[in-house]
This record gives structure tokens, C-alpha cells and sequence, in this order.
């Protein structure tokens, strides 16, 4: 398993359409991504649209990324870089 | 091409597209039999909900702008929500009907959003219901009520007062039913709205049916679904022809209408609503001659509170400039239920708990109307009737209140004109005794439609009954004359506001009764006052 920690930047944290970006990004990923906001005590697969947005993951939450599975390696890079771009 | 028949209840060629007006299902919690096809018809309407949001945020975009067409996008992406599919899918699964499924897994959904404690997030729970409502509409085939793109042709089991007042009339060109009558409500709005219509049609429908090209011939009551081409040609044809007779009609525009020996006969037209009013004016009436009021209680909860009845009547006596606007009061009851009126049912409403009878155990609901309605006889013309009379004692009653009305209202200042007062003649009772209510009002209106239900003991709502309907019987025809008769000998005018009133063949007879004035669908002013013009009575 491979994990990282992002600071959203988004003034608007993660809503709706930042979270449909987000799942149609993941729907190519082998593996099982998770989001988790620790401090809330929230995580929700990241590749179901309804579950990521009830989180409503906020401006400056910590969200700790895992994923796990067979391509852990190849998307690691990319979904971080994603993260960064659109978050 | 399909073709059938039904019975015509208003002349005319119309040609367009079908829109199927379903009822509106009542989610339950049905098993369905086949939970292959029942899966099918849910990823058929998946995709068709979502070619229908692509085209929603292309005009939102367009119309509205970006940040608008962004909800239409997200709602496109609860579709392929796995939490949301996989559930729908699951309880299908379990034998669940497919309806059902998205009703359960979308209020679950949407439950849980509204109560997150963030407001955007929270607000997302409406989209979720919308994207719900869609599928379910898809899946049902029903609830679109009247959002038509286009012109259409609306083909449903039978339509109801309150589903009209929900109408964009601008977009039906006719009416194709599979119940009413020639009374029907769906017959009356077709005089009104002056659209070829047919009832009692042996059309089968179902959803499949939206959006195919259909003909109706409210001449012969003939339809054709997917019409050839010379079907198409010869049907273009007759509907040119059609145009060209009501063009003929419009030499008798603004012309008044005398008979040859100099009776003046007031032409006057019967609407539902301030809505109407157009067709009051295309139509050329020289009045209002039954402005019924039951367009206010319908399609909605609660009562209408004073104020919106007064806009609504002082909007029409504006519109109509002077000319003479009868009101009739609330006709409620029989075949006009209203839920927030909680009336028990009854064996037989026609007989029942209805109309005036209303309105005088209920002065709740029978003094605001009145307030509202002499509240607009400062801005123009107005009389008032009421309706379902059988007594001299009601209409006493009636008088009575209306004097505290108008004392009420001209001790708080508020303007007020003259206002006749009549009463509606359409029980037998009333017109036996029409001598001795003639002493007690300014004018009488015939509503040969009940007056002849009540007189012939005959159902109008009931089809299999109208072969033994005949608007013309002996007794109709006496009653008549002897209300006419009663009417003149008090010094009070008379009319008649029922369908009757249009019947170009008895035109003559009523002249010679003495009638004063006949009231009418709009579009049936030219040619009636075409009629009295050439009458040599």
C-alpha cells in the first residue's frame, strides 16, 4: 500500500464537481483508492462519487490518500499529481 | 398508419406530434416478474436520462450560463454513481419493480446528504431528487406534465379541471382522449381554446407513442398515427379548407349582432380563467357571460386568500374594458373535488353537497369570493350569479350577505360600482318557480348542461347514457320558454350560458323565446353572430 498526505488548497474543498473529476480520474485504477480525512474521522472509497462528497472535505482538511492493488505503483505519481492540480 | 376513431367534440384538422399525458404513478412497492428485463429497462433509462441532461446543460449552458449548467453536470454524474447503481441494481435484484428501486436508493441518498452540516453539500440532496424524479419519470412514462418543446397533440386516458390549470396552452393542438363525453371537461376546454378534439377514442396509449406524427379530423372523429403521404396530403387539404370557413367568419368581426327584424342579441363568451382572455378577444365577445371561478381553487392546497381572487377577477374586468363580466361563484362538489375542501364522499354528488349549498353553510369560504369580487366592480363591469338555485330562500340568503359585503367594504373605504345580481336556472325547481325568483333578482343565466341532467334524469358524465341524451327534449325546450317568459314579466334579462347556447339550429327558437343574450365558447362567437345577422326571426 502507498499512501500520502495532501492540504487542500481549494477554497471550495472537494465538492461536487472537483469529486466527479476525481472519480472519473480513478475509474481507469486497478487498485482500491481511499481518501480519509483523520482529523474528521472520515474516509469514503474514492472512486464512489456520493460517498467522496459526503465527506465534504474542506479548505486546509489533511487527506491522507492510500491505494492499494496491483497497479500501486504505475498510478501513485499521477494520482498525486492530480491531487495538486485540481485540489 | 394506424387509424381510428372517437367522437368530435370541436371542428378542425390539427397535424403534430404526439404527447402522452400519463397520470401520474403512485410509487409502489410492486415485484416484478423479470428481474433481467426489469434490470434492461433500468439501463435504458439510465441512458436516456443522461442523453436528456446532455441536452439540458447544453441549453442551460447556452441560455443561463456555465456555473447553472455545472448542477445539470453533476446530476449527470450521480449516474454512474456506484453507491447509487450498484443499490437501484441490488434491490431490482431482490425482485423489486424498477421505480420502486430508484424512489428507495434516492431518498436513502438524499437523506444522508441533508443531513451532513455542510450547506453546499447539504443542498446537493435536491439533485439527487431530481436525478430520481427523472429516472422515474423515464421509467413510469409519466409526470411530464405539459412541458412540451413543441406544438403537440395531447392524447390522454381523460383530462381533469386540475390538470388544465397546469396547461401551457399555447402548445396543444388538440386533445385526444380515451374517456369524457360531449360535456366532459376535456370538450369544454377544446370550445374554448377553439382545437379540433376528440373523445371516446379507441386509442391505446402508451408512452411508446410520444413524439409520433398524428392526425386528427375533428370533422368525421377520425385519427391516423404515422400517417402516408396521401393521408398527410389529403388531411393538409381539408385543414386548408377548414381555415378558409373560419376566415369566411371573420367578415361578422365587430359587427353587432341584430337579426334582421332589429332584435339585438348580446354575444357573450363562457372562460376557466383570467387566462382566457385572449380567446375572448380573438373570439370577438361582447362580454363575459359565465366566468367561473373554480380555476382559483384548483391545482393547488389551501384556499386562495382574498387578495388572489381579487387580482384574478380585477385582472379580467380590466382586460375586458367596460364590457359586462358575469362571475359566477364557487361550483364546487360533484365532479370538481377539491382535497383541501375535505368533502366526504357522497353516493351522489350531482345531488349532493355542491355549488351553492357550498358556499352558504361555508361563509369561510363564500365571503372572501364575495369581498374579491366586489372589491374588482370598481374597475370595470361586473355582475355576479350564482349557481345550483332551487328556493326563493337562498337566494334571500344570498342577497343578505352580499348587502353586508358591500356595507363592509364601503365603510373601510374601499371603491365599489354597481353589481347585478342573478342566479343560474339549471335545476328543474328553479325554473317551475322561475316566476317568483324573477322578483328577487337582476337576471337570470340557463346552464342547459345541468338544467338538462336534472330535467332528463341522465348522467352526463356517463357514456353509455348518451344515446338516450337529447338536448333538444320537449321538456328542455318548455323550460326555456317559461323562464324567458318569467324573466320578462319581472322586467329582468335572460340568457343562456350552457353549451346549447351554441346551437346554431335552435338560434331562432331562442330568439322567439325572447332570450337577450346567449354565452358561448369563444370561438363560437363569429359564426353564432353570423347566424343571428342572416336571422330573419
Amino acid at each position: 500500500m502507498k499512501t500520502f498526505d495532501y492540504t487542500v488548497k481549494d477554497e471550495l474543498g472537494i465538492h461536487a464537481r472537483p469529486a466527479g473529476i476525481l472519480v472519473k480520474k480513478l475509474s481507469g485504477v486497478k487498485s482500491n483508492v481511499t481518501i480519509e480525512v483523520k482529523e474528521k474521522g472520515k474516509s469514503a472509497d474514492a472512486k464512489r462519487l456520493m460517498a467522496v462528497m459526503k465527506m465534504a472535505v474542506k479548505q486546509g482538511d489533511v487527506v491522507t490518500v492510500s491505494i492499494e492493488g496491483e497497479d500501486e505503483d504505475s498510478v501513485f505519481e499521477d494520482i498525486r499529481e492530480f491531487f495538486e492540480t485540481n485540489f | 398508419m394506424i387509424k381510428g376513431n372517437g367522437r368530435p367534440v370541436y371542428e378542425g384538422v390539427a397535424i403534430g406530434k404526439i404527447f402522452v399525458l400519463s397520470k401520474d404513478h403512485k410509487i409502489e412497492n410492486t415485484r416484478c416478474a423479470d428481474k433481467e428485463k426489469e434490470l434492461e429497462r433500468f439501463k435504458d433509462a439510465r441512458e436516456k436520462a443522461r442523453a436528456e441532461l446532455d441536452d439540458l446543460y447544453e441549453k442551460t449552458k447556452r441560455e443561463i450560463g456555465e456555473e447553472e449548467a455545472g448542477i445539470i453536470e453533476v446530476q449527470s454524474l450521480f449516474l454512474d454513481d456506484l453507491d447509487y447503481i450498484e443499490g437501484i441494481e441490488d434491490m431490482i435484484k431482490s425482485g423489486r419493480d424498477a421505480a420502486f428501486s430508484v424512489h428507495e436508493i434516492g431518498d436513502a441518498q438524499a437523506s444522508a446528504f441533508a443531513a451532513l452540516d455542510d450547506e453546499y453539500m447539504k443542498a446537493r440532496a435536491t439533485d439527487i431528487r431530481d436525478i430520481s424524479d427523472r429516472l422515474i419519470r423515464i421509467l413510469t412514462g409519466s409526470g411530464q406534465a405539459f412541458k412540451m418543446e413543441e406544438p403537440c397533440i395531447v392524447v390522454a386516458e381523460d383530462i381533469t379541471p386540475s390538470e388544465t390549470v397546469a396547461m401551457d396552452k399555447d402548445k396543444i393542438l388538440a386533445f385526444v382522449t380515451r374517456q369524457g363525453s360531449s360535456n366532459s371537461h376535456t370538450a369544454i376546454l377544446a370550445r374554448v381554446m377553439n382545437i379540433p378534439s376528440l373523445v371516446l377514442t379507441n386509442i391505446d396509449i402508451e408512452p411508446a407513442l410520444n413524439g409520433r406524427e398524428m392526425i386528427v379530423d375533428g370533422f368525421s372523429g377520425t385519427y391516423y398515427i404515422d400517417p402516408d403521404e396521401e393521408t398527410l396530403r389529403v388531411m393538409k387539404e381539408k385543414r386548408r379548407g377548414a381555415g378558409e370557413y373560419k376566415a369566411s367568419l371573420e367578415m361578422f368581426r365587430g359587427k353587432e349582432s341584430i337579426t334582421k327584424k332589429g332584435r339585438k342579441i348580446n354575444l357573450f363568451a363562457n372562460i376557466g380563467s383570467p387566462d382566457d382572455i385572449k380567446y375572448v378577444l380573438d373570439g370577438d365577445a361582447e362580454g363575459i357571460g359565465l366566468l367561473r371561478s373554480e380555476f382559483l381553487y384548483l391545482g393547488r392546497d389551501d384556499f386562495p386568500t382574498e387578495d388572489e381572487l381579487f387580482n384574478s377577477y380585477k385582472k379580467v374586468v380590466e382586460a375586458m374594458n367596460g364590457k359586462k363580466v358575469v362571475i359566477r361563484t364557487l361550483d364546487i362538489g360533484a365532479d370538481k373535488k377539491v382535497g383541501y375542501f375535505n368533502l366526504a364522499e357522497e353516493e351522489n354528488p350531482a345531488l349532493g353537497y355542491r355549488g351553492i349549498r357550498i358556499c352558504l353553510t361555508r361563509p369561510d369560504i363564500f365571503r372572501p369570493q364575495l369581498r374579491a369580487i366586489y372589491r374588482a366592480s370598481a374597475y370595470g363591469n361586473v355582475a355576479i350569479m350564482f349557481p345550483m338555485i332551487i328556493s326563493v330562500k337562498e337566494v334571500k340568503a344570498i342577497k343578505e350577505t352580499c348587502e353586508e359585503v358591500r356595507r363592509e367594504l364601503s365603510e373601510e373605504g374601499v371603491p365599489l360600482s354597481p353589481v347585478e345580481l342573478g342566479i343560474m336556472i339549471e335545476t328543474p325547481a328553479a325554473a317551475i318557480i322561475s316566476d317568483q325568483l324573477a322578483r328577487e333578482v337582476d337576471f337570470f343565466s340557463v346552464g342547459t348542461n345541468d338544467l338538462t341532467q336534472y330535467t332528463l334524469a341522465i348522467d352526463r358524465q356517463n357514456e353509455k347514457l348518451d344515446s338516450f341524451y337529447d338536448a333538444h327534449h320537449e321538456a328542455i325546450m318548455r323550460s326555456l320558454a317559461l323562464i324567458a317568459e318569467n324573466a320578462h314579466k319581472a322586467g329582468i334579462w335572460a340568457g343562456i350560458c350552457g353549451e346549447l347556447a351554441a346551437d346554431l339550429s335552435l338560434s331562432d327558437e331562442f330568439i322567439r323565446m325572447g332570450y337577450d343574450e346567449l354565452s358561448v365558447a369563444p370561438s363560437r362567437i363569429l359564426e353564432l353572430r353570423k347566424r343571428i345577422i342572416e336571422s330573419e326571426v
